[in-house]
């Protein structure tokens, strides 16, 4: 299966990745390179063999549905790139 | 003791007890060392101030009688795991100014041991590399070079910048993370020693995620004894982290005594590939050797799926890099990119102008494997080949109690050799790899030199949970190998 110019802006759209026109060729013949290495994954027969879910056996673990933590919204807001009070400020969603 | 700077982690700890030297003293050196090493280019963050405030409390508690197991001992943090108030970059521009509120539990359990933070260390971009060339910051050079040679190498990846300073004696120890080989591939050609314990040993909780379900953080040191230290420090049972495994920490020191007498040791004949350098091959031989002389059982075992294990790995880890960097969309933290006029657009070109080329690849490719239409073919498939891989281990495990097998396939290499092909690139955690799909511990020792003066590792690999076997074994092959050999100071520049 080989992957063309148009499969990577569809990807890169899912992704919310922005990639100039002038790259898309370029990714594809990476993605490419890579896909027909991992190809060879195709000639193992895995009939009957479960998908790996955790690689070390143990049950997961649980805990009181509590409150543990919280009241951290001015440490929150320090990273923000834009924000005012305890909102984070994005460009207009709905018009 | 020649210089402070050159002690060994366990020296240094019996030279803070016996008061024969201050943390101030101590950390001073070390933060010298590290200014007159900027060429190396190992640290993102240096925390020069910091450090010597951390060590004259540290000494303020030694004076008080108070000693934690790292006491006053400087470590350098591989800058994926998040310190609290010290900036923590992942080594991309997505992150490049951002300041966690919060600690890692692992960095937390060595600042609860007395530990000193001396900076963060270079890395490639959220850890998706093998030789720290995919860092926002730039490049990391080993400080070692060829024999009779200028030409800057390559440190080995993702935790080159630990890997670096830990060769460069610009800190005692460091912390690296390990998903695919990024603790063991870098300590390896650097001449170090790197240890990726069992999966769920160490709380991921607080490090920067790049596939949840193999990583693992790990102790990157001069000798086995401090990997042992380390490791007994930085593990811990987290309810942070649901993957962090419920068994007490054992004192590894103690388990490591004892020697190999009568320890079976496999060979897996799969790991002999084609194209092996003679050079690693003879390595490879000598160490099973060594073991022998010491009394443990030589054992050829078989791993059929070996050569599936990368491109299991390269659906796996992206897959999950790529759900897991959904989280960077330039709204409540990092990198936003100017003039986006609405919020799809404020996502992709946030994301377009922060990651570098490779995360992008990755995040393209693990989005691929898991739409619709592709998932059976590549992600669940791989899965699959995830527990075929995962049986063989345990099989090879029921006739040897550890694995021996080279660590890298050669030593370090130019910086650019191998930028423009990833596929050749990937290729480096070949041996490294399978460590991370089984979920097994795995340690790189070093083991000797290039005929060119390069070093090379052997790796040792443990069942789950046994490090202490792990460890014994490593220091058999590190006793025999006696590696002393150094680089030349040639990044000093006062």
């Amino acid at each position: 299966m080989s992957v063309d110019k148009d499969t990577v802006r569809r990807i890169a759209k899912l992704a919310r990745l922005a990639m100039p026109e002038t790259r898309l060729e370029p990714m594809a013949a990476e993605l490419n390179g890579i896909f027909q290495w991992v190809e060879m994954l195709g000639e193992v027969n895995v009939e009957g063999v479960p998908a790996m879910t955790s690689v070390v056996a143990q049950k997961l673990r649980r805990r009181e549905d509590t409150v543990t933590d919280g009241g951290q919204a001015d440490a929150l807001m320090r990273n923000a790139p834009d924000g005012q009070d305890h909102f984070f400020v994005v460009p207009k969603v709905v018009e | 003791m020649s210089e402070p700077v050159n002690m060994t982690l366990a020296q240094a700890r019996d030279a803070i007890r016996t008061k024969t030297i201050s943390s101030r003293e101590l950390t001073g050196a070390f933060v010298s060392a590290i200014e007159a090493a900027r060429p190396l280019n190992a640290f993102i963050t240096e925390a020069g101030e910091k450090a010597l405030a951390m060590a004259d409390a540290s000494d303020a508690r030694i004076a008080k009688g108070e000693m934690g197991a790292l006491e006053g001992l400087p470590l350098a943090i591989k800058d994926l795991f998040c310190t609290k108030d010290v900036r923590t970059t992942a080594a991309s521009r997505i992150l490049g100014n951002f300041v966690p509120p919060y600690e890692s539990t692992v960095t937390q359990n060595l600042w609860d041991a007395g530990a000193v933070m001396l900076g963060k260390t270079n890395l490639d971009e959220f850890a998706m590399g093998s030789s720290n060339e995919t860092s926002h910051f730039g490049p990391v050079f080993n400080p070692w070079r060829a024999a009779n040679s200028n030409a800057n190498l390559v440190p080995g990846g993702s935790s080159g910048g630990s890997a670096a300073a830990v060769a460069a004696d610009l800190c005692l120890a460091a912390t690296g993370t390990d998903t695919g080989g990024s603790i063991r591939q870098p300590a390896a050609v650097t001449g170090r020693v790197g240890l990726k314990p069992t999966y769920g040993r160490c709380s991921r909780f607080g490090i920067v995620a790049f596939a949840s379900s193999l990583d693992q953080a790990g102790p990157m040191t001069k000798t086995v004894k401090d990997a042992a230290i380390m490791l007994k420090a930085m593990a811990s049972v987290d309810p942070r982290d649901s993957t962090s495994v419920d068994l007490p920490v054992p004192d590894y020191e103690k388990l490591m005594e004892g020697g190999v007498k009568g320890l079976r040791v496999g060979i897996p004949r799969e790991y002999r590939i084609d194209g092996m350098p003679t050079e690693i091959d003879a390595l490879w031989s000598k160490g099973a050797d060594w073991l022998k002389a010491q009394g443990a059982e030589i054992v050829e075992v078989s791993l059929p799926h070996t050569k599936y294990a990368l491109p299991t790995y390269y659906i796996v880890a992206p897959a999950e890099a790529s759900s897991n960097l959904a989280r960077y969309d330039g709204v409540r933290f990092g990198y936003r990119a100017d003039g986006a006029r609405d919020i799809v657009e404020l996502y992709e070109k946030s994301r377009g102008e922060g990651f570098g080329a490779e995360v992008q690849r990755r995040i393209l490719i693990g989005t691929y494997v898991l739409s619709a239409g592709y998932y059976d073919a590549y992600y669940a498939r791989a899965q699959k080949l995830r527990t075929l891989i995962k049986r063989d281990f345990d099989r090879a495990f029921e006739a040897c109690d550890v694995l021996l097998t080279p660590a890298t396939p050669g030593p370090a290499f130019a910086v650019g050799e191998k930028t423009s092909d990833p596929v050749s690139m990937y290729l480096n955690d070949v041996f490294t790899v399978t460590v991370n799909l089984a979920g097994l511990p795995g340690i790189s020792v070093p083991a000797g030199l290039t005929a060119n003066g390069l070093p090379l590792g052997l790796q040792l690999i443990g069942q789950a949970f046994d490090e202490g076997t792990l460890l014994r074994a490593a220091q058999a092959v590190e006793t025999a190998a006696d590696f002393r050999a150094r680089p030349a100071p040639w990044w000093r520049t006062a």
